[in-house]
């Protein structure tokens, strides 16, 4: 970051949630970069920006739209860089189109696309068909210039409500980093992602870095700013229903995946890294079932759990479930859906429904005491057994942990549990050995499946912290011999790997993760400190750096270069391939390997279209200015009385959550802390002085919000920051509540999330939290 | 005990490349850190290198516990990590008060149907009565197969959070709820 000549942060504020960080964009701007900070509300990074823009919560498509189409118009794109290593040159087939805010495609009653509708033309063999001029009316390209030509100066501010010079500004500024050796980066968190349009803002992002050619270079890409200390690891190691352990989709229960090798064909695309899955697939179900996998049986690939075809088991979902009644227990790893939740209420009502609840946390949270009378509940009423298991904290274990850059460092021990507690590792190991000794006598199909299950980490109480880290980097099954990488798995059961991205952290000379060399070798890498995964690279897609010759485009922030006379890629970074291939090669030329086309997707299938298309949020004050479609067209909608839409005549004001410095997330690792809760002790809701005026509210009053879902009480804090908008001509307001309390702590207070609507995004089902209708008045 | 063994594996590997790594065997220069420290009472007491538990920014953070490891006297940014170059937030600065606090729940605690408080249980117990209520909810929704297709699932039982553990638990939870149980309803943080 600090090597970024503009910074955009749009949808975070790391001055307040990561603020060292932070201090990284400080470096930047010490050495002359400018930052941009794009925020419904002036915060603590607005402050310490050159330029602020007010965008209205849920416009960053109509914003970023904007951006592209004065970039396009302008000339002020990358040339070589997007006709090279993107997929603007490719050529769309006839049947793609896009008319009043739909896509070919759309079934109107199944609220879903046809996405084979938005695919490429192709030759005889079925190679897609470019023009590097990009002057073809179908290429990419020409579609999507055409697509943003809409999103006029005029059109966009007035939706953004984002004052005229200045967003005029940030597209110059911004899109001067599009020249050849400039390096813009775009930051983001939550303020992207939670959104019915979640998905589409970020890939509207990344869209914007790529025409600039800010992608794989020092100083550029799109930076997730994530919010927990591991959810860069527990996303890796498949804590999520839809995917396995690196980003593999989960089997599902259809005909063509009843063996292994239909799984294979449907998950591994023809061309880019992943042609390798079926090797990272088979050393999974070794690490999994061991000596029950065999290759006559599959590798156990018919052990997997298979998920039902088209069901959705993500969170809102779940919930919904559980509220119907369809859910018997649950395991709570750390996890507080009762603050956390979006229209939190009916998630604490839900838990009641079931049978049984494992808490495992440090503290008891709002969600493991949801029975009680402090809750609201009658507890009498109330039959779920509670089972709250002690953990320790992260220093009275030992470990790793995944950061925002995929750094995975390890922590010591400093000392032991306190009390009874145990880490999470044990209890995990503990309920698995109770478990198989349970089932060990039994012969049922569910007994055969945790029969099947290795678990070789010892009888102990803790189990074997190097066997298990051994597992997860992977080994030779004959030798046992640590491999030094993924390109040494192999799709015949004679290596085992439990997640095949960190394969090559513990190769026979140690555990990578701990180390702490910070030298520099170069560019800030610091490639010896701890390690980095894929494979200790710690620019993805670096290639990009460097033009069609393998020069950097930038020599002062080279990362890797071709050298001619060695004949092979040099430099401080990992490159992405074999080092030998030559930069014009087909294998040496396309940067983005992850990808199937090798290439950055300007234009990419999503359930909700293949670009980034405005929509309003669910709830929304003003109609749709860019088409007649007013709400993300494919996402699912939870209707019942526990989930009403609220409506502009009765809920007036724009709300958004967000959080602070103080505190974390529901609140758990904070609110039980007396210095965290000293420091903000209350529950608040921010407000323009011009709303508290028309309202009578005075700073620090107690006020109460409402929406459709509910209301609560909290203390107004009327701040500057806040400023009405107009958008469309029409003067709307807006509020914003921190999301980190509950009823339980040191501190406590109403849960925002009591008055957020239960809907979310339509490709990665987040919660729009961001942006939903409320009104506010004096308690 | 295993960690000290990688400890010192990990020494002999990257000790040659780096002299900050000459001394004890928690791989960085302790005399450093107590030059800059120098409170008194923590002069005697060993460092250990952690990382924040907030947010992914990913800051080393230095814990100093009591000789009798029984409690935590002080806690310090790293100053030998690239990343935070020993400075903190508010949050990663008060990471003692994570184990200081009485707030912390230090027994299994069990709350039966209809009960209006918690019960302290033994470990054993809550593992025994636990795994009886998996096994006797996942045996009745246990689905071996569906239209003929090996599914070996049930649908419920949920796991949900791990945003905040180790690479290792998130393994092996992941592992044992999908693997071993057959677990559909798997989540975490990453989708709220
Ligand atoms: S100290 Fe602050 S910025 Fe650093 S990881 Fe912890 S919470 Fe994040």
């Amino acid at each position: 970051m600090q090597y970024s000549d503009v910074l955009m942060v749009i949808g975070a504020n790391p001055a307040e949630n990561h603020p060292i960080g932070f201090r990284w964009i400080t470096k930047a701007l010490k050495n002359g970069a400018t930052l941009i900070s794009v925020d419904p509300r002036f915060t603590r990074t607005s402050q310490l920006a050159n330029i602020y823009g007010q965008l209205r919560s849920g416009t960053d498509i109509a914003f970023i739209g904007g951006m592209i189409n004065y970039i396009l118009e302008n000339h002020l794109y990358h040339e070589e860089y997007v006709a090279n290593y993107t997929n603007a040159s490719y050529i769309l087939s006839d049947a793609y189109s896009f008319e009043d805010g739909i896509f070919s495609g759309y079934d109107e009653i199944e609220r879903k696309y046809d996405t084979s509708k938005w695919s490429f033309e192709t030759d005889a063999e079925g190679n897609v068909l470019v023009d590097k001029t990009l002057q073809h009316p179908r290429c990419v390209f020409q579609l999507m210039k055409q697509h943003y030509s809409r999103y006029n100066l005029e059109t966009v501010t007035s939706i953004t409500g984002t004052d005229r010079d200045t967003y005029l500004e940030i597209c110059k500024v911004f899109g001067s980093t599009g020249q050849v050796g400039k390096a813009g980066t775009i930051l983001y968190a939550m303020g992207g992602t939670q959104h019915t349009v979640g998905t589409q803002n970020i890939r509207i992002f990344a869209i914007i870095q790529l025409l600039l050619g800010n992608i794989g270079i020092v100083g550029g890409g799109v930076n997730a700013l994530r919010g927990e200390s591991n959810v860069q690891g527990s996303t890796d190691f498949g804590l999520l229903y839809h995917s396995l352990p690196g980003y593999i989709d989960v089997p599902k229960a259809v005909p063509e995946e009843n063996n292994l090798a239909g799984f294979l064909a449907r998950v591994t695309p023809k061309t880019g890294y992943k042609v390798n899955n079926p090797k990272f697939i088979i050393s999974m179900l070794k690490a999994y079932y061991g000596d029950y996998a065999t290759k006559e049986n599959d590798f156990g690939y018919h052990m997997l759990p298979k998920i039902s075809n088209g069901k959705n088991y993500s969170f809102m979902y779940l919930f919904e479930e559980m509220r119907k009644g369809g859910l018997e227990g649950i395991f709570l790893w750390g996890s507080n859906p009762v603050v956390s939740s979006p229209n939190s209420q009916s998630a604490h009502d839900a838990l009641a429904n079931l049978k049984w609840m494992v808490a495992v946390d440090l503290w008891e949270t709002e969600t493991s005491a949801f029975w009680q009378s402090e809750a609201g509940k009658n507890y009498a009423d109330i039959d779920t057994e509670v089972f709250l298991l002690p953990a320790c904290s992260s220093y009275e274990k030992y470990g790793t942990v995944t950061n925002s850059g995929r750094w995975m460092q390890y922590r010591w021990e400093a000392l032991p549990p306190k009390g009874e507690s145990r880490a999470d590792l044990q209890i995990t190991h503990e309920l698995a050995l109770k478990l198989k000794e349970l089932y060990q006598d039994e012969n049922t199909p569910a007994a055969r499946q945790i029969n099947a299950m290795s678990w070789d980490y010892g009888t102990d109480h803790h189990p074997d912290f190097d066997k298990v880290a051994k597992e997860i980097n992977g080994y030779d099954i004959q030798t046992k011999r640590q491999l030094s990488g993924f390109g040494e798995l192999a799709d015949d059961g004679s290596t085992a790997c439990g997640c095949w991205i960190y394969c090559g952290f513990y190769p026979e000379e140690g555990n990578l993760s701990q180390r702490r060399d910070n030298v520099d070798n170069g560019q800030s890498l610091y490639s010896n400190w701890s390690w980095v995964w894929p494979m200790n690279r710690r620019v993805l897609y670096n290639r990009a750096s460097c033009d069609l010759n393998g020069k950097p485009y930038n020599e002062e922030k080279a990362l890797i270069w071709w050298d001619e006379t060695k004949q092979e890629w040099t430099g401080y970074d990992v490159p992405d391939f074999i080092k030998t291939t030559k930069p014009t090669d087909p294998a040496g030329s396309k940067p983005f390997i992850m990808q199937s086309s090798l290439l950055g997707d300007i234009f990419a299938t999503r359930s909700d279209g293949p670009l980034p298309e405005h929509y309003e949020p669910y709830e929304s004050p003003v109609q749709n200015a860019l088409s007649s479609v007013q709400f993300n067209p494919v996402v699912d909608i939870f209707e019942g009385k526990h989930n009403p839409r609220g409506d502009y005549d009765k809920y007036p004001i724009i709300g958004t959550t967000y959080r602070m410095s103080e505190h974390w997330q529901s609140g758990t690792m904070t609110r039980n802390q007396p210095w965290l809760s000293e420091l903000a002790s209350h529950m608040f809701v921010e407000m323009s002085e011009e709303l508290a005026q028309e309202k009578g509210i005075g700073d620090k009053d107690e006020i109460i919000v409402t929406s459709a879902r509910g209301e609560i009480k909290a203390y107004a804090l009327v701040t500057k920051r806040f400023k009405p908008y107009t958008v469309l001509g029409k003067k709307v307001h807006h509020i914003g509540m921190i999301w980190h309390f509950g009823y339980k702590g040191i501190v406590t207070g109403e849960t925002a999330n009591k008055v957020t609507p239960i809907i979310g995004d339509a490709n990665s089902n987040i919660p729009e939290y961001k942006a939903f209708l409320c009104d506010v008045r004096r308690a | 005990m295993a960690t000290q063994v990688n400890r010192r594996q990990f020494l002999k590997l990257s000790g040659a490349v780096a002299a900050t790594l000459a001394l004890a065997d928690l791989g960085f220069n302790e005399s450093n850190v107590q030059a800059k420290t120098k409170a008194l009472k923590i002069q005697s007491l060993k460092p250990t290198p952690t990382i924040c538990p907030y947010c992914a920014v990913g800051c080393g953070i230095l814990v100093y516990a009591t000789e009798a490891k029984d409690d935590v006297v002080y806690t310090e940014g790293d100053s030998d990590s690239p990343i935070n170059q020993g400075s903190l937030c508010s949050k990663g600065g008060s990471i003692r008060q994570i184990y200081t606090t009485e707030k912390r729940v230090e027994k299994p605690r069990y709350r039966a149907p209809g009960s209006n408080k918690w019960e302290e249980k033994s470990w054993e117990w809550m593992y025994e009565q636990i795994a009886k209520r998996v096994k006797e909810t996942r045996d009745r929704t246990f689905v071996e197969k569906e239209d003929g297709i090996y599914v070996n699932r049930t649908d419920s039982i949920v796991s949900l959070g791990g945003a905040a553990l180790d690479n290792e638990e998130t393994h092996l939870i992941s592992k044992l709820m999908r693997a071993g149980l057959g677990l559909t309803y798997i989540e975490h943080q990453a989708r709220i």
